[in-house]
């Protein structure tokens, strides 16, 4: 299996001169299974790099797997060329919003309206499949398997964790580990820690032992009490969830859009250096634009 | 009556999907979402407290699309499940449904039915805490919030149906689920257990409702649970829903508790919180829809 980045840019695109090392864009990875069937999770802008590519082999089969519909994981779905090339088939997955009551296809009808996008839905000449998918039950996917997780984000959001050929990966999206509401002394504290420790147990259950973890790790742990409750991880709640599963190597994403380069290699560093001669440690690695990692 | 349960159910089902929740609760879940610093406690205290509420997010966390390992039976499981955003916005969503008015062409009482599905909800996780058994206190809490939740849906869907079973059970003397047998064909534990089992919440709830007027074994803890509060509740004047018989212990629940009502409410301790606290919110509820 190989796997690349091709956006690991969090919230919003981020190029510059302060960027350019690690790149700019958001969310994208393509997954190539040992029958080169082409699994990509999320559309943010590093799709359209990726779509470029594609074009020397048409027509193409793709299986996009959408985490979650937050904009920095799907603005890059209408840039994807070959929606709009006769011959493709484009096979969208994703959760479903108990808000908006719809699946993914909400995701292409919400963004290719007339005020936000030039061309209509309906002149997309490939053939679309949307397929709503659920925690647990896995997909198919040519030679390999995708089953998601339900984590935790603003909005429903799934974790994918793709195999073939006994090698793994697993792709959070976006995800903060769950925490207690209560604070002890009040009367649903015991309740909610037990049902927090069983949500952490069931996901690192669902990541146990995969070659390759791929994690939100937006923020370092001195910046997270301000952000908590927005979803994302940091790069040490991303370490403890690969030492808890047994990852072999984690590489943490989601970079925050501010970071430059100097001080995302500056703060890994630093969360590094407090895991040192932690046993089991997994291979712990940034989330680089253009790095392709064979299994 | 000519409709089988089944259709009824069927009926009352789809239209509980568009049913108002209480004032209170709509009122407070519109003012604790303006603020971006919402604490997650405080909204589920406002949705556990409404059994419209409660029951819209329960049934939409147990259908087919998410596939938990277990049926969630709480408020506090849906958020750790779906998230503070989710929920927040769900709620929202019931909120703009606007509020079940409080007089009704049944002329059933929404604000002592909401204080006695309170009361019985808080009483009913005490009495499974304190003399144990085999169910979850959580569970017990929620068997108390809906085992009335047909009452309501008559009255705002089958109001003419049951007025008369009101007066069926004024004129007759006799329990309210008996009269509603005569004038609607069916009885509300009968139609709340079929919604519950309908919409996936877990079986033994469903049972517990259907069962709450009929033979309680004293093996069922959440049963159990269930009819020692519901007694409790219109013994100490807590609220009723249309119902004021207070049905005596049979034998076996005697032995099971070590004692009768009396007797259980003696070792359950203070209970005046468990009154305040529904007044509260069953009480401003009437007032900000004056």
């Amino acid at each position: 299996m190989k796997v690349k980045f091709w956006g690991v840019r969090g919230s919003i695109p981020s190029p510059g001169p302060k960027t350019m090392r690690y790149g700019g864009n958001t969310t994208c990875i393509e997954v190539r299974t040992d029958g080169n069937d082409l699994i990509v999770l999320d559309g943010g802008t590093g799709i359209f790099p990726l779509a470029q590519t594609l074009l020397k082999e048409l027509p193409v089969t793709a299986h996009i797997f959408n985490t979650h519909s937050h904009w920095d994981h799907i603005h890059g779905l209408p840039f994807f060329i070959p929606i709009f090339i006769p011959g493709n088939n484009i096979h969208l997955y994703g959760a479903f919003d108990p808000i908006s009551g719809a699946g993914p296809e909400r995701i292409m009808s919400i963004q290719m309206q007339y005020s936000y996008f030039p061309v209509r839905e309906a002149e997309m000449q490939s053939r679309i499949h949307y397929q709503t998918v659920m925690p647990g039950e896995m997909v198919s996917v040519g030679t390999a398997t995708v089953t998601p997780t339900l984590l935790n984000h603003p909005v429903i959001n799934l974790g994918y964790r793709i195999e073939c050929n006994g090698k793994s990966v697993f792709f959070t999206g976006d995800h903060e580990p769950h925490y207690n509401i209560y604070v002890p002394g009040d009367d649903g504290y015991a309740e909610y820690q037990a049902l927090v420790e069983e949500q952490w147990q069931s996901i690192v259950e669902s990541i146990r032992g995969v070659d390759i973890l791929i994690a939100d790790s937006a923020y370092t742990r001195q910046e997270y009490p301000a952000k908590k409750g927005w979803g994302h991880g940091t790069f040490d709640s991303s370490i403890q969830l690969a030492l808890a599963a047994g990852a072999k190597t984690l590489y943490c994403t989601h970079h925050e859009p501010t970071r430059s380069d100097d001080d995302l290699e500056r703060v890994f560093a630093e969360a590094l250096a407090r895991y040192d001669g932690t046993a089991g440690l997994p291979a712990i690695r940034l989330a680089r634009e253009g790095d392709e990692i064979e299994i | 009556m000519t409709e089988a349960p089944a259709k009824i159910t069927d009926k009352l089902s789809a239209a509980v999907e568009k049913m108002p929740a209480f004032p209170k609760s709509v009122q407070r879940v519109l003012e604790i979402t303006r603020d971006i610093n919402l604490q997650p406690k405080e909204l589920v205290s406002v949705i556990e407290k409404d059994p419209v509420m409660t029951m819209k997010l329960l049934r939409i966390i147990n259908s087919a699309y998410y596939n938990f390992p277990k049926q969630v039976t709480t408020v506090n499981q849906a958020l750790v499940y779906l998230g503070l955003n989710t929920v927040k916005n769900m709620a929202l969503s019931f909120a703009a449904a606007g509020v079940l008015p409080q007089q009704n062409a049944a002329g059933f009482d929404m604000q002592r039915y909401l204080m006695h599905s309170l009361t019985t909800a808080s009483l009913a996780r005490m009495v499974c805490q304190k003399f144990g058994g085999d169910a979850d206190p959580g569970d017990c809490y929620l068997a108390g919030l809906l085992h009335d939740f047909g009452k309501v849906v008559f009255a705002q869907f089958m109001p003419g149906e049951f007025r008369e079973a009101l007066a069926i059970c004024q004129e007759q003397a006799i329990p309210l689920h008996l009269a509603e047998r005569q004038a609607i064909g069916v009885d509300h534990s009968v139609v709340g257990a079929m919604l519950v089992e309908k919409w996936q919440f877990p079986k033994l709830l469903a049972d517990a409702i259907n069962r709450h007027h009929g033979d309680i074994s004293p093996e069922n803890t959440m049963l159990c649970s269930l009819f020692v509060a519901d007694q409790i509740s219109k013994k100490l004047s807590m609220g009723h829903s249309g119902n004021l018989v207070v049905d005596e212990l049979p034998p076996a629940l005697v032995d099971r508790f070590g004692g009768n009502i009396d007797g259980i409410i003696a070792r359950l301790g203070d209970l005046s919180r468990v009154a305040e606290e529904a007044q509260s919110f069953a009480k401003i509820g009437t007032e900000a829809t004056a």
